[in-house]
């Protein structure tokens, strides 16, 4: 089975794509980031504030089962509807600073679109130590294929 | 250079999987590895040669014969460095999509 989503990081560089193609018209994709309540639900995080145009700004929040908060938030400097969002991401209260992403829409049929996300870190050392966090989220899903291959190695 | 996806790439493939799972327990010569599929014996050879180019598998000459083992360190570089993170936005997106199929339009 090919994998829908698609990393693109290569050695070296202080970048990555991330890219996806969806079985939804790109008009219901867009509004996937731009309406809190949904924003909410596939995130898994709270939306304290998303203002969706050129100097708007947005935070987010979650809560981790010990009750800790961690706060997600930045500001957005290109909103163009059904196309394009430019904006930089921050994990609040971390080493890893701001990073600039780039998120285009693209339609490709009446019922499906792609999304391309352009993330760019101050340095190299920087990407690699975010790819390397912990994903909560990715570790507990079922075992991925790669995992159960190295569990064979045993 | 583009060396991580193609690993991916290297490991969307079943066969590809089949084969590493057939290794990962001990090594095996070519001949070995394609005795255990009905694909055709140069299907398995490209097979081979795609795994061991982005370094997931090893070739070791023994006698006259060339055994292909599993590079362990590799595997575990990729399934620690870019999996988890590639899997988070997957299973967002996954979501994105489910919640959005059903929304009112």
């Amino acid at each position: 089975m090919e994998q829908k989503t698609k990393i693109h990081a290569e050695d070296g560089k202080q970048e990555l794509v991330i890219t996806r193609e969806f079985d939804l018209p790109l008009e219901l994709l867009f509004k996937a980031y731009v309406e809190p309540g949904i924003v909410e639900q596939w995130m898994g995080t709270k939306v304290l504030k998303l203002e969706n145009k050129k100097h708007g700004s947005y935070q987010f929040e979650t809560t981790d089962p010990k009750g800790n908060k961690y706060g997600f938030s930045g500001t957005i400097h290109e909103f163009s509807l059904n196309e394009k969002i430019t904006r930089t991401f921050e994990m609040e209260n971390t080493p890893f600073g701001v990073q600039l992403e780039f998120l285009e829409f693209e339609k490709l049929t009446d019922a499906t679109s792609k999304l391309t996300m352009h993330v760019v870190y101050r340095s190299v050392a920087l990407r690699d130590q975010i790819l390397q966090l912990p994903f909560a989220q990715g570790i507990n899903m079922a075992h991925n294929r790669i995992q159960d291959i190295l569990s064979k190695l045993k | 250079m583009n060396l991580r996806r193609d690993v991916f790439q290297a490991l969307a493939d079943p066969t590809r999987r089949a084969i590493l799972l057939l290794v990962a327990s001990q090594s095996l010569t070519a001949g070995a590895i394609a005795s255990n599929f009905d694909t055709a014996r140069p299907t398995v050879s490209k097979h081979l040669q795609i795994l061991t180019e982005c370094e997931l598998l090893e070739q070791k000459q023994t006698g006259r014969e060339i055994h292909y083992q599993i590079n362990a360190k590799k595997m575990k570089e990729v399934a620690d460095f870019i999996e988890p993170f590639r899997k988070m936005w997957d299973d967002r997106f996954n979501t994105l999509e489910t919640i959005m199929k059903s929304y009112p339009h």
